[in-house]
């Protein structure tokens, strides 16, 4: 490098050896950051494992079909079918709720609302993304369940039929359709956020050309607005999902749950992974908790299969970026 | 434009017919929803039934329908189904609206009674959990000495890792290092909680502390920090960087000097918006900081306290209308913490927007 340059005076040749070796500090380091993240996406993996195996040796019942969770028992037994059903039924509510409803939100301030006060919404929106879940959870165990209590009762009523909203007793709604309502309070900030970027990110062109077209706003969105947004929505989607299926303090504070698996979700009883995890941590014996780390390390393999899944079907558009432009 | 009596089925085609014929006056929505809603408290209030929840449910189903109804009889089908997305949106809108402003006045509501200067500069320490009194100045020092650790492991680590994925990332690794920064955003905080709990305390033999807490948080916060720095580093446009190189400046210094300087206020809006996450996370401080209700200042040594944890045992351990009280002071001091920093945040990030390059 320095013969190409002979006429270059000698502070600067020092001055190009020190900015090497600065450089490659530099890049050593941030790299070592990425690998330092990789490491301990790893060490989460390895260390619930090692721990998982412990309880899953001494295990004398099933771990997938067994309902009971009494590992600090003589014969420890513990299984997670109840928490894998009320974590998916609890979830699916969740999203069935706040996915249509996020749509419909972040339609709302990127095409419908006027533009005074689309700002302020959108602004408000992503406040209210920044409500912590225990607050949420608060909120949830003192004002909704008693003001859902009509609405359960109206379903047994008149869907008691389809079995799944048969109440077998009338009792204040602390149950997994309670705590699905609260979760899809809760990701819809989320979920509005990300939609409504991508919705805004439109191009404006295929807009107007549907208008011009002579078709009304709904068909504009129908054919320029979602089908671009669709990769969003689902990631958005998916994102959200993770954030439901992890949620555990809320859970706890809501839900009266129990070791039993029913499909009437009305009914109080149930568990989720993360709320099991809270509530049974201050009690567990030392193999007690392993058994809780073998929840955990399921609970972790299905958020990362979920992330993992919406990172893979999304083929991310490369975004403008000055750095790539 | 009262076009209800013309002649012309509403299916027509519009060929030859005034673009503005067989609208519904621009009231039309308003009167409908006022309608809708009068006819749903009505049938509510006949009915019987008692939540207001269902009052509102019912008014919203009346409001689509009719709406629907009413504009396929005057405009056609298409501008129907216009107008039955548009009142979907709306009413999708409003009923998600109320539950998270409910959510917020009530907080401020509930919270308002308890706060006040005792509340703020007391612990929990000598007052009977199950009656009146005590405060929540340990849960404060605790989340703040936790939040603040938390930050200083992760807003580092996090901006370098933006900065390689950006600046250096070409290849394998950069691929899976943005690969598992997606999938870290979405580790519940539950499984940081027992992975620093299986490291940390297990196989490392530590106690309960609040550093190890602010282990836990500070993996949640790295996620969120790498992705903002990440978007914000690529807003910088490459003419600076050329600009900077061409000038004889190595590209250390260039990063240090031209890149991240420009892309600070975003940068700095991340890393706060991060720092709200965390601070509202319960679920690793109760696995790891252990509650303690009395005040200690040093948090690499025993139980601390933090906010969320504080109301999560007013709730659940207390659980009677003094701890009811003390959770909700302590929620509204947390939501106004969060809510503070998130202003501020979003305040910078106007303030210094990194100029797109044209």
């Amino acid at each position: 490098m320095t013969s190409n340059t002979p006429a270059a005076p000698p502070g600067g040749e020092r001055r190009r050896r020190d900015s090497r070796v600065g450089d490659k500090i530099f890049m050593n380091l941030s790299r070592g950051s990425g690998i330092l993240l990789l490491v301990v996406m790893a060490a989460i993996a390895g260390f619930l494992t090692w721990r998982s195996g412990i309880a899953l040796s001494k295990n004398e019942g099933n771990f997938f079909t067994t309902f009971e969770w009494t590992p600090d028992a003589p014969k420890p037994v513990f299984g997670i079918a109840v928490l894998v059903f009320g974590t998916i039924v609890s979830a699916t509510i969740a999203m069935v709720i706040a996915v249509p409803v996020a749509i419909g939100i972040a339609l709302f301030i990127s095409h419908y609302a006027p533009r005074r006060i689309a700002q302020p919404f959108a602004y408000l929106v992503d406040l209210l993304a920044a409500v912590p879940s225990i607050i949420y959870g608060l909120w949830g165990a003192l004002f909704l369940v008693p003001h859902l209590e009509g609405l359960t009762s109206w379903m047994d009523d008149y869907l008691g039929w389809t079995y799944i909203f048969d109440q077998s007793r009338a009792t204040t709604p602390r149950n997994l359709f309670t705590v699905g309502i609260l979760l899809a309070i809760m990701v819809l900030p989320i979920i509005t956020a990300v939609s409504r970027e991508i919705f805004r990110q439109v191009p404006r062109m295929h807009e107007e050309a549907a208008l011009a077209l002579g078709a009304t706003r709904w068909e504009m969105i129908r054919t320029a607005v979602l089908p671009f947004g669709r990769p969003g929505i689902i990631s958005a989607s998916m994102l959200g999902l993770g954030r439901a299926l992890g949620e555990t303090i809320a859970v706890a504070i809501v839900l009266s749950s129990s070791s039993v698996l029913s499909l009437h979700v009305l009914d109080p009883g149930g568990g989720t992974f993360a709320q099991n995890i809270a509530l049974k941590f201050s009690e567990a014996q030392p193999f007690g908790r392993d058994a809780l780390m073998a929840s955990g390390l399921v609970l972790f393999v299905i958020t990362l299969l979920v992330n993992g899944a919406a990172r893979l079907i999304v083929a991310r558009r490369k975004e403008y970026s000055g750095a790539n432009a | 434009m009262s076009a209800a009596t013309t002649s012309v089925p509403a299916d027509a085609r519009p060929l030859g017919r005034p673009l503005t014929a067989n609208r519904l006056p621009k009231w039309a929505p308003a009167a409908v929803a006022a309608g809708s809603i009068a006819l749903g408290c009505g049938i509510g209030a006949v009915g019987g039934l008692e939540s207001k929840l269902q009052w509102g449910l019912i008014s919203a189903i009346l409001f689509v329908v009719i709406s629907y109804v009413l504009s396929a009889q005057v405009e056609g089908r298409r501008q129907a189904k216009d107008r039955l997305a548009t009142s979907v949106v709306w009413v999708a809108f409003i009923l998600a609206v109320i539950p998270l402003l409910a959510l917020t006045f009530y907080t401020v509501q509930q919270g308002a009674k308890v706060v006040d200067g005792n509340f703020l500069s007391h612990s929990m320490r000598g007052v009977r959990a199950s009656g009146p009194g005590g405060g929540i100045y340990h849960a404060l020092i605790g989340t703040l000495q936790q939040v603040l650790l938390a930050s200083l492991m992760a807003a580092p680590i996090g901006l370098l890792t933006a900065v390689y994925l950006v600046e250096y990332g070409r290849g394998k690794l950069a691929k899976a290092v943005t690969f598992f920064v997606d999938v870290m955003t979405g580790v519940p905080s539950i499984v940081a909680g027992l992975f620093i709990l299986s490291v940390w305390n297990l196989a490392l033999g530590f106690n309960y502390s609040g550093f190890s807490g602010s282990l836990a948080l500070a993996i949640l916060m790295l996620p969120v920090v790498v992705r903002s720095t990440e978007e914000m580093l690529k807003l910088v446009p490459n003419e600076l960087r050329e600009a900077s190189y061409a000038l004889g400046v190595p590209k250390w210094k260039t990063i240090l000097r031209i890149v991240i300087p420009t892309a600070i206020g975003g940068i700095t809006t991340g890393v706060m918006l991060a720092v709200a996450r965390i601070t509202g996370e319960t679920a690793p401080v109760m696995l790891l900081v252990f509650g303690a209700d009395y005040i200690n200042n040093n948090p690499f040594d025993g139980p601390q306290q933090s906010l969320p944890m504080y109301i999560w045992m007013q709730y659940s351990q207390v659980n009677n209308q003094y701890g009811y009280a003390r959770a909700w002071g302590a929620a509204l001091v947390l939501i106004a913490f969060v809510m503070g920093l998130n202003l501020i945040a979003r305040g910078i990030a106007r303030w210094r927007s990194p100029k797109a390059g044209h």
